[in-house]
């Protein structure tokens, strides 16, 4: 874990902790938020329902 | 920027309002108490008929009445009262202006015809489908037409959302990072933004294959991209609530988190995990794998849960901090006996909070796990849950709030207040009772959505414990009850609207609704900086570990007496 407290960078920012930055982003939340649940609930699902054998 | 807008400032909060988000409110939240009105009637209608004594409609009128019910309350209702909820994270508390109000208008104008056509066509009768509309029972095209539309105006208002706190930002109208309630609000548009893609990936197909257009539609296929929406949705509900229960605390109160850090983790939980539980309604469906529904059940689940598990303590634990600084420190729980039990902003957000965990919290984990599933799964047990949490969870913290924007945004009085202070514990009751009830008629087998308990018309006899019976008609009782307090709300929120006095500034000072510094505390980033005891908290988080651990194990238990294995 990083010191951030109050240290500056090269670029004169504070050295905001990666988490928060992450919450303070709200487009990527968006995209984590809806990429989780398209990749891990619908897409895998779907597969697994589209590779059901079909009956004769 | 040369264009002016028009704010007034909140002479209880200091906050600036802008006065398109004032007016988006206030249409928002009046067309979602007419539709828990009509909604709710249909709910009464629903548990009289399945109340045997009465057994009030008959077959045909009883699935259009559930249909009806399920729509109007869970979808129109909620999502209206949502979206006024949107604008009031992001641009009231933010300080801020609604970006291009004329698309917030149009996506209020697509909710409502949408809303409109959609009930229209289960009156009309041929759309008698459930909310759920499985295929393939086919509902008329305008039914699905309708809920399409509502949703493309939903969507619009999610990103007039994101709009107005990504201007807000640039504008700096606030400084640093999203006040709590703004990040929660943030978590249920997120959310939603996956629920309505799911909704549109499903429903559009379903609306040509109800115009011949499109010749099949796989029925698995189907419920696994519906519950991405219908289950979804829930989760909108559960972030927003959640972000109700801090608002309240904070205007009320004063109250402020006790760490931003872990409640903003908590609604990081929700967006990353909470949609996933989805598979839980196909928890009995044999073409999806076990790996598919454990992980996406338990692994992911769990995690959400902890999320609302570390809201349930922080909650809580707010409001014991912020009331033990205003002098109620004696014992372990003076601060709660003290709390304002007669205002009903306090008492709908508290028992919200209590019923949400007790009932549908510890219902809702426990049957979502596969093996106990198949005790209840399809019997009257779901509905019992989740009215727990939709009904006393959701509704009734909705409910709470309105007893803020109406003095605050729509600048009325509350008249009625004597029927006001009650309707929060009649209303919250009531929904406790229902949800218990189903879930004890479920847990000895009792089928949802059923009309005929009794199946007097099938070929063979079933019997139906005496138990169930009496279940069922205390289902009627607290029906009657839940009803009532429903109605009352909607008496005195329509009528605090249309006669209540004016609250100019003077009206405000003379008899604020909001405590000193609730302002403050609602629309800033920032957490509790002393670090109270919370010993009240403890105890009553301690007791919901221990009901949840009774409560599993029992259900283990029973499960090994339906199925005995040797
Ligand atoms: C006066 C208050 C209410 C009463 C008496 C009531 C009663 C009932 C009953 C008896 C059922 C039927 C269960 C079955 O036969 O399977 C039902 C279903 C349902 N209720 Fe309520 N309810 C009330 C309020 C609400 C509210 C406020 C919501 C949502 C926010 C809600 C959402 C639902 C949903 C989604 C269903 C399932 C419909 C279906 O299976 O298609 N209810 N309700
Ligand atoms: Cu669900």
């Amino acid at each position: 874990m990083t010191d951030n407290s109050g240290s500056t960078n090269e670029n004169g920012d504070e050295d905001i902790p990666f988490m928060q930055r992450l919450l303070d982003n709200p487009l990527l939340l968006l995209v984590i938020g809806v990429a989780s649940p398209m990749l891990l609930y619908t897409i895998w699902g779907v597969v697994e329902v589209a590779l059901i054998p079909l009956a004769n | 920027m040369a264009k002016d807008f028009k704010f007034r400032t909140c002479p209880e909060t200091g906050l600036k309002v802008h006065s398109q988000a004032d007016a988006l409110i206030k249409a928002n939240a009046v067309v979602a108490v007419v539709f828990l009105a009509i909604g709710g009637l249909f709910g009464l209608l629903v548990a009289l008929t399945r109340w045997p004594a009465v057994h009030m409609l008959d077959a045909e009128l009883f699935y259009l009445a559930l249909t009806a019910h399920g729509a109007d309350v869970l979808v129109f209702w909620i999502i209206f009262f949502e979206v006024a909820v949107l604008y009031f994270a992001s641009a009231i508390l933010l300080n801020a202006r609604i970006v291009l109000p004329k698309i917030a208008w149009l996506g209020f104008i697509l909710m409502l015809v949408g809303a409109l056509m959609a009930n229209v066509a289960v009156l009309q009768g041929e759309s008698s489908v459930m909310f759920t509309s499985y295929v393939p029972m086919k509902a008329a095209p305008h039914f699905y037409l309708g809920l399409i539309l509502f949703a493309v105006g939903a969507l619009l208002a999610v990103g007039i959302f994101f709009g107005t706190i990504l201007t807000a930002k640039k504008e700096k109208t606030y400084e640093g990072s999203l006040p709590l309630v703004t990040f929660g609000a943030l978590t249920a548009a997120i959310i939603a933004v996956y629920t309505i893609l799911s909704g549109a990936i499903i429903l559009v197909p379903t609306f040509l294959w109800s115009l011949d257009l499109i010749p099949h539609i796989d029925s698995l296929t189907y419920k696994l991209i519906w519950w991405g929406f219908g289950h979804s949705s829930q989760q909108i509900n559960v972030a927003t609530h959640v972000s109700i229960w801090y608002a309240t605390a904070a205007l009320l109160l004063g109250a402020k988190p006790l760490s931003e850090k872990v409640s903003r983790g908590a609604f990081l939980l929700y967006i990353l995990f909470l949609q996933l539980a989805s598979a839980h309604h196909l928890l009995v469906e044999p073409g999806v794998s076990s790996s598919w529904k454990i992980f996406n059940t338990s692994y992911a689940l769990y995690l959400a849960v902890l999320g609302s598990l570390i809201h349930g303590l922080s909650v809580p634990g707010a409001i014991e901090a912020a009331q033990r600084k205003r002098g109620f420190n004696k014992g372990v729980f003076e601060w709660l006996r003290k709390a304002p039990w007669g205002n009903p902003a306090f008492s709908s957000m508290f028992l919200s909070l209590v019923l949400f965990g007790f009932l549908g919290g510890i219902s809702g984990v426990t049957m979502g796990n596969e093996q106990i599933n198949l005790i209840i799964h399809n019997t009257i047990y779901v509905p019992g849950h989740f009215h727990a949490t939709v009904v006393a969870g959701t509704t009734l913290a909705f409910m709470g709030i309105t007893y803020l924007v109406v003095p605050l945004i729509f600048q009325r009085e509350i008249v009625m207040k004597g029927l006001a202070r009650w309707q929060p514990y009649l209303f919250g009751l009531g929904a406790a009772g229902i949800s218990l009830f189903m879930m004890g008629a479920g847990t000895i087998g009792i089928a949802r959505r059923h009309w005929d308990i009794t199946f007097s018309d099938a070929p063979l006899t079933v019997d139906v414990p005496g138990t169930a019976f009496m279940m069922m008609g205390l289902n009627g009782v607290f029906a009657i009850m839940a009803t009532i307090g429903g109605a009352i709300y909607v008496v005195v929120v329509v009528a605090s609207i249309l006669f209540g006095a004016k609250r100019d500034e003077a009206a405000c000072k003379a008899n604020p609704v909001v405590t000193a510094g609730g302002g403050e505390a609602v629309a800033s980033y920032g957490a509790e900086e002393e670090h109270p005891n919370l010993s009240g908290t403890i105890v009553l988080v301690t007791l919901l570990f221990v009901t949840f651990v009774l409560y599993y194990y029992v259900n283990w238990k029973f499960l090994s007496e339906v199925w005995p294995l040797s």
